[in-house]
C-alpha cells in the first residue's frame, strides 16, 4: 500500500545550516501522525517544505504518488494539503466566516467578469460556499457559530483563533491536514478539547492528520504513530510509548546523559 | 500694494454663492476623475505595498484609446453611430485596453521582482512610467488631441454645442451640464461596483486575504499571482475609465497628462489613507474640490500649490490619512 503522503530523503539547508537532513516520512490514509522534537529540530520547516513554501535541496515529496516538489503553494493546497500556523496567521481584516470562505477560492471558479455579472450559476456557487463555510464552523460546536460569523476575526479569543485556523484549513477541502502546534498557548480545558477535536477530525471528518505538538498529553492522546526529529534528523519513530522511552529522544530533550540517569533512577529501588 | 488675502476676500464676494457652487461643481467633477485613478493606486498598494508610479500613464493611455475609438467611429463631427453607443464604446475601449496594459505591466515589470527588496519594483514602476509616456510621445509626436465632444450633435455652422454640453439642470442659476452629470454618475457607479466586488465576491475575499498575508493566502489555495493580476486589471480599468471621462469633460489628451494627474491621484490616495478604498474616493473628491476653489479664489497658478500643500499637511499631521488602517493589536 502506498502512503497518502510520502517524503523520501528530503534535505533542506539555509546557508550552511542543515535544517532537514535526509528525512523519510510516510503518513497513511486516515492516520494521525505526530512530529515531536525540541525547538529548532526542523518541524515547522518540514511543514513549509510539504506546503511548497520552501523547495527541498534534495529528495521527493509525494501525495498519492504524485510529486509535489516545485509546485506553487496554492497548487499543493488544491491537490489536497492544508495547514495551520504555529504563529496564527488569520486574515484579521476579515470576518470569521469570510476567513473560511476565502480558503474555498481555489475550489471555485472566480473571475472578475463573472463576479460582476453574477450569473445564476454564480449565485448557486455563492450559496454553496456559504453553506460549506457554515458546515466547517459547525464542527467546533457553538464556539464559532451564530453572531460570531460576522464578527471580525481579530475580535476572537486566542483559543477561538486557533479553532478558526483549523476551520479555514478544512475549507480548502484537503485530504491531509497539517496542524502546527494546535494546543500551543491553550489552558488545560482547551487542550483537552483540542485533543478530542483532532480525533473527531479524523473519525468524523475523514481527514488524515500530520501534527506538530509539544504537549505530550496531546501527543499521547491522539497519535497512531509518533516521529521524533532532532537537528533535522529522524531519531525515533513508532508508537508513543516506543518514542517517549527511546534514549535518543530523552537525550534530545534533556541533554546527554539524561537517558542513563533515568535508567539508573528506574533501576534503583526507591 | 497688493495684499493677496484681501484679493481672495474680494474674489469670494464677487463670485457670490453662484460662483461658489460653480467651483464646487467643477471640483466634484474633477475629483471623481481623481478618485477613480486613486482607487488603482490604493488597491495596488494594498495588495503589494507598491506605489505604482506607472498608474498615471495607464490613465493617459486610456484617454488616448478613448480618442482612438472616437476617431475610428468618425469623430465628433461625423459620427458613424448614435451618441450613446459611441460613448459606451469609447469607455469600453479605454477601459479594456488600459486593463490589459495594466496586467502586462504587472507581468513583466513587477512580477519578476515579487521577492526583491521593495525599492526594486518602485524603480521598475518609474521606468514603466517613463516608458509609457515616451512611447506615447513617439506615437503622437507630442501632439495634443482634443475629443471636442461639444461638437458631437452640435451645429457646425453656428458652433452651438451638442447635447453633452447642454445644461442638465441648474442650481442657483448655474448650469450643470450633461457631461458633468455623466462623469460623476459613471464614477459613482464604478465605485459602487468596486465596493461590491471587494466586499461580496470570492475574488474580493481572495484580494483582501492576499493583501493581509500573501503567504498564508497561497497556502489556503489562493493563486495569489492571479489575484494580483486581477487587482491590476481592475485598477487599470478604473484608470482607463477616468482617462475617457477626462477626455469627454476637458477634451485635451497629450502624452504627459498622466504625470500630474497621477501625482494628484496619488495625493488623493495618501490623504484618504493609502490602502483604503473609501479613503481613495473621499480623498479624490477633496483634492478635486481643493483644486477648484484654489483656482477660482486664489488663481489658477495656485491650484497645484494648494493640492500638494494638503499632501504636506497630511504627512505632518495625519500620515495615515483620513481612513488610514488603524493597526489593531490584541492577544
Amino acid at each position: 500500500m502506498t502512503a497518502l503522503l510520502e517524503l523520501e530523503g528530503v534535505s533542506k539547508s539555509f546557508g550552511g545550516l542543515r535544517v532537514i537532513d535526509g528525512l523519510d516520512l510516510a503518513v497513511n490514509e486516515r492516520e494521525i501522525v505526530s512530529v515531536i522534537g525540541p525547538n529548532g529540530a526542523g518541524k515547522t520547516t518540514l511543514f513549509n517544505l510539504i506546503t511548497g513554501l520552501y523547495h527541498p535541496d534534495a529528495g521527493q515529496i509525494r501525495l498519492e504518488g504524485r510529486n509535489l516538489v516545485g509546485l506553487a503553494p496554492h497548487r499543493i493546497t488544491k491537490l489536497g494539503i492544508a495547514r495551520t500556523f504555529q504563529t496564527l496567521r488569520l486574515f484579521l481584516n476579515m470576518t470569521v466566516k469570510e476567513n473560511v470562505m476565502a480558503a474555498q477560492y481555489g475550489r471555485t471558479k472566480a473571475g472578475p467578469f463573472r463576479s460582476i455579472v453574477r450569473t445564476p450559476g454564480m449565485r448557486r456557487e455563492e450559496r454553496e460556499i456559504h453553506q460549506r463555510a457554515e458546515e466547517k464552523l459547525a464542527f467546533f460546536g457553538k464556539r464559532l457559530m451564530g453572531y460570531r460569523w460576522d464578527q471580525p476575526a481579530y475580535s476572537l479569543s486566542y483559543a477561538n483563533r486557533r479553532r478558526l485556523e483549523i476551520a479555514r484549513a478544512m475549507a480548502a477541502e484537503p485530504r491531509i491536514l497539517l496542524l502546527d502546534e494546535p494546543a500551543a498557548g491553550m489552558n488545560p480545558v482547551e487542550t483537552h478539547e483540542i485533543t478530542e477535536l483532532i480525533a473527531k477530525l479524523r473519525d468524523d471528518g475523514g481527514y488524515t492528520i500530520l501534527v506538530i505538538e509539544h504537549d505530550m498529553h496531546v501527543v499521547e492522546g491522539i497519535s497512531d504513530r509518533v516521529t521524533a526529529l532532532d537537528h533535522g534528523v529522524k531519531i525515533a519513530e513508532g508508537s508513543f510509548e516506543q518514542v517517549a522511552t527511546d534514549p535518543k529522544v530523552i537525550e534530545a530533550y534533556l541533554g546527554i546523559g539524561a537517558a542513563e540517569e533515568e535508567a539508573d533512577a528506574d533501576a534503583a529501588p526507591a | 500694494m497688493h495684499l493677496p488675502l484681501l484679493n481672495i476676500i474680494d474674489t469670494v464676494r464677487q463670485l457670490g454663492w453662484g460662483g461658489a457652487f460653480e467651483l464646487l461643481r467643477n471640483g466634484i467633477v474633477l475629483g471623481s476623475v481623481y478618485a477613480l485613478i486613486a482607487l488603482g493606486y490604493t488597491m495596488v498598494y494594498g495588495i503589494l505595498k507598491l506605489l505604482n508610479f506607472a498608474h498615471g500613464d495607464i490613465y493617459m493611455v486610456g484617454a488616448f484609446l478613448g480618442y482612438g475609438v472616437l476617431s475610428i467611429l468618425g469623430g465628433p463631427l461625423a459620427p458613424t453611430i448614435a451618441m450613446v453607443p459611441l460613448i459606451l464604446l469609447m469607455f469600453l475601449g479605454g477601459m479594456l485596453g488600459s486593463g490589459v496594459l495594466g496586467v502586462v505591466v504587472e507581468r513583466f515589470a513587477y512580477r519578476p521582482l515579487r521577492n526583491a527588496p521593495r525599492i526594486a519594483p518602485l524603480i521598475s514602476a518609474l521606468g514603466v512610467s517613463f516608458f509609457l509616456a515616451n512611447s506615447a510621445l513617439l506615437l503622437t509626436h507630442g501632439e495634443r488631441f482634443n475629443y471636442a465632444m461639444y461638437q458631437l450633435g452640435g451645429d457646425p455652422n453656428t458652433g452651438l454645442p451638442g447635447p453633452l454640453n447642454q445644461p442638465a439642470f441648474s442650481v442657483a442659476g448655474r448650469p450643470v451640464t450633461v457631461v458633468q452629470v455623466l462623469v460623476v454618475s459613471t464614477s459613482i457607479a464604478l465605485m459602487i461596483a468596486l465596493t461590491l466586488l471587494v466586499s461580496r465576491t470570492r475574488l474580493g475575499k481572495a484580494m483582501r486575504a492576499t493583501s493581509y498575508d500573501r503567504e498564508a493566502a497561497s497556502m489556503m489555495g489562493i493563486d495569489t499571482d492571479r489575484v494580483i493580476a486581477s487587482t491590476f486589471f481592475i485598477g487599470s480599468v478604473l484608470a482607463g475609465a477616468a482617462g475617457v471621462m477626462f477626455g469627454l469633460y476637458i477634451g485635451e489628451t497629450y502624452y504627459l497628462m498622466g504625470f500630474l494627474a497621477g501625482l494628484k491621484a496619488f495625493t488623493a490616495a495618501v490623504v484618504g489613507g493609502i490602502g483604503s478604498i473609501p479613503g481613495a474616493m473621499v480623498g479624490g473628491l477633496l483634492i478635486g474640490v481643493t483644486e477648484a476653489y484654489a483656482a477660482g479664489y486664489v488663481g489658477g497658478q495656485w491650484s497645484d500649490v494648494a493640492v500638494f500643500g494638503i499632501l504636506i499637511l497630511f504627512m505632518l499631521l495625519r500620515p495615515s490619512g483620513l481612513f488610514g488602517a488603524k493597526t489593531i493589536q490584541k492577544v
